[in-house]
């Protein structure tokens, strides 16, 4: 199969899983206790009639229910979705300000966990059931037993408390308004904790992929071969196993977005980083219901196209899967 | 008389108490449960009882050995009362999930074409939802009362063991006893339930408890946000409230936070042994 028809195909299953996760955000709205109107508003009191009144006409809350769906579907398609009366903005808006630090704290944190994990793994796959396997193992157990909230505070109580290494919140010093170089340093001195948090989470299930993918490729032939060779164990680990190991964890990492933005949720509130996962708590808090449900939305459209660039990328990188001879072993 | 050979239950125990890892994983989710059943009824004090000044450290007043938190409430009342709800949600959650994942996993494997195809789309629809955000966006709408946080939990950790459970449907439905049992004619649910799913279940229990350790753990991120259920006291829960005064009182969230970190490893132990207990390519080793 060539590239074109499949890549049609994942656009046109994003698509629905998109209008999928817009029909759910509309059958919350009016599962929800109370009414719809009250719902959409949210807030903790303070709603006036003349606001519900407003609302109910934005979104046609008297007409039948299939003319409400359309009509919320458009609106949520020109990107509008909905308004936080706490502060008074469409929530787009609120939105995509906070969207910077939570792709920068996520991204960080994959790229160390995908680093680290790897590492790990390839040392645990070099001799198995030897000792340094045994520690790889149990380390990464307890990382993945360890809530993320957890991690986060003891992190706090070490390097910000105990030796103060490290800011306690936030992402940047509220007293120095610098910019360009310094501003940048200053926002990776804040990164530093929350992404070590985030990627000792998902460092278990790097580091457990990494494992099982090189112990299946350290027994193919080539690299028979390449020991044959004489070549160094280092060479034939890092450059001939890992590079075709790699795969797999790099799938994974695609697929695990999802779960990083939930993680990022936890993490942001231990830390107070002024990120997505920061203001739905806040949101919840405050009853904030338009922000809720809008980051729900945004955040789920995020992990369709995060899956899709994965899937794409790895037709691209690993030619088996673009010839479409992976499941048979055999060219067309 | 020939001796007869332990039946697969009793062989599958045996491999288990073989294997280190699931022993000590038993042992520490043994004394986690003691602490939570047991423990309470000789240590009766309400953790919700202001009992002393707030932010005692441990030791300071001889009725407090773990000390009190920002409000003067006893911390070891909250720990040994506050696993039943972690517990509870957390076994509920992952009961439910467990459920929905075998019933959905089994119709498609077993049925395939068009029901196939339809079930994996909503699988696939619930896992690309966050599902903490998604969780969190439930309980803000409906209320934070046990049924909503276990069904919420329960409702986004699904997929992973349908896929589980149709991928081994589609390899069991195709041997050879399958196919004789449908030619005697056993009806689709006899074939589902008493011929293909007891054959399915080793790789199933293993996922079943990584989920009830994911389910813990998604419990107790809920309560720390504040999104438990308000009045039953949890590890979490004590977390997120005693959060502003981690840096001065750490025993307020590093002592409930190691009372989830125990549990969770302890299952994930348990879990760890029995993917080598119950793997035939491992036997060997």
């Amino acid at each position: 199969m060539r590239l074109a028809p499949i890549l049609g195909r994942r656009l046109l299953g994003a698509a629905a899983l998109i209008a999928a996760v817009l029909l759910l955000n509309f059958i919350l709205i009016h599962l929800a206790p109370g009414d719809p109107a009250l719902t959409i508003a949210g807030g903790m009191g303070g709603v006036t009639e003349e606001i519900l009144r407003d609302i109910r006409r934005a979104y046609g809350l008297d007409a039948p229910l299939h003319s409400q769906l359309l009509l919320y579907t458009e609106r949520m398609l020109s990107g509008d979705l909905g308004r936080s009366l706490f502060y008074n903005a469409p929530v787009l808006d609120l939105i995509l300000e906070r969207l910077g630090p939570t792709v920068l704290l996520v991204l960080t944190a994959m790229s160390v966990a995908l680093a680290l994990g790897t590492f790990l793994g390839v040392l645990a796959s070099r001799r198995p059931g030897g000792v340094v396997a045994h520690f790889v193992t149990g380390v990464t157990l307890a990382g993945y037993s360890a809530p993320a909230f957890w991690v986060g505070i003891l992190l706090l109580l070490v390097f910000s408390a105990a030796i103060p290494l490290f800011p306690v919140s936030g992402m940047y010093d509220v007293r120095a308004d610098g910019a360009g170089l310094p501003r940048a340093l200053d926002v990776a001195h804040h990164l530093v904790l929350p992404a070590i948090t985030l990627a000792i989470v998902f460092l278990a299930q790097y580091s457990r992929i990494a494992r099982a993918s090189m112990l299946d490729v350290l027994g193919a032939d080539y690299i028979r071969t390449a020991r044959a060779k004489g070549l160094s164990d280092r060479a034939v680990l890092y450059r001939h196993a890992l590079r075709n190991a790699a795969l797999p964890v790099v799938t994974l990492a695609g697929l695990q977005f999802g779960n990083m933005l939930s993680g990022a949720v936890l993490v942001e509130t231990v830390f107070n980083w002024p990120g997505l996962g920061l203001l739905a708590f806040e949101s919840i808090l405050r009853r904030d219901h338009p922000t809720v449900l809008g980051i729900l939305f945004f955040a789920t459209a995020m992990v369709v196209v995060a899956n899709l660039l994965t899937d794409i990328a790895y037709r691209i990188v690993d030619p088996r899967i673009r010839a479409g001879t992976a499941a048979t072993g055999r060219p067309r | 008389m020939t001796p007869r050979a332990p039946g697969p239950v009793r062989q599958t125990w045996g491999m288990v108490l073989r294997n280190g890892s699931a022993v000590s994983g038993l042992a520490l989710l043994a004394s986690v449960l003691a602490m939570t059943l047991i423990v309470p009824a000789f240590y009766p004090a309400d953790p919700f009882d202001i009992v002393w000044r707030p932010l005692a450290p441990p030791g300071e007043a001889p009725a407090l050995p773990l000390g009190s938190d920002f409000l003067g409430r006893d911390v070891l009342a909250g720990i040994v009362h506050g696993g039943r709800a972690t517990l509870a949600v957390g076994a509920s959650a992952a009961a439910i999930c467990v459920i929905i994942g075998i019933a959905v996993g089994a119709a498609a494997g077993f049925y395939g074409g068009l029901v196939d195809g339809g079930l994996m789309r909503i699988a696939e629809f619930f896992q690309v939802l966050p599902a903490l955000l998604f969780a969190m966006t439930l309980v803000s709408l409906f209320g934070p009362d046990f049924v909503t946080i276990a069904t919420a939990i329960g409702v986004v950790s699904w997929p992973p063991i349908a896929r589980l459970t149709r991928a081994e449907f589609l390899r069991i439905r195709e041997l050879d006893y399958v196919r004789a049992s449908r030619a005697v004619g056993a009806s689709d649910r006899r074939l589902i339930w008493r011929v293909i799913l007891p054959n399915a279940l080793p790789p199933l229990i293993v996922a079943a408890t990584l989920t009830v350790g994911a389910a813990i753990l998604f419990e107790a991120g809920l309560a720390f946000l504040g999104l438990g259920d308000p009045n039953a006291m949890s590890w979490g829960l004590m977390i997120g409230a005693n959060r502003d005064f981690a840096l001065e009182a750490w025993w307020t969230v590093t002592l409930p936070g190691l009372a989830i970190f125990l549990t969770v490893l302890g299952v994930s132990l348990v879990g760890d042994g029995l993917t080598d207990a119950l793997d035939p390519k491992r036997h060997d080793r």
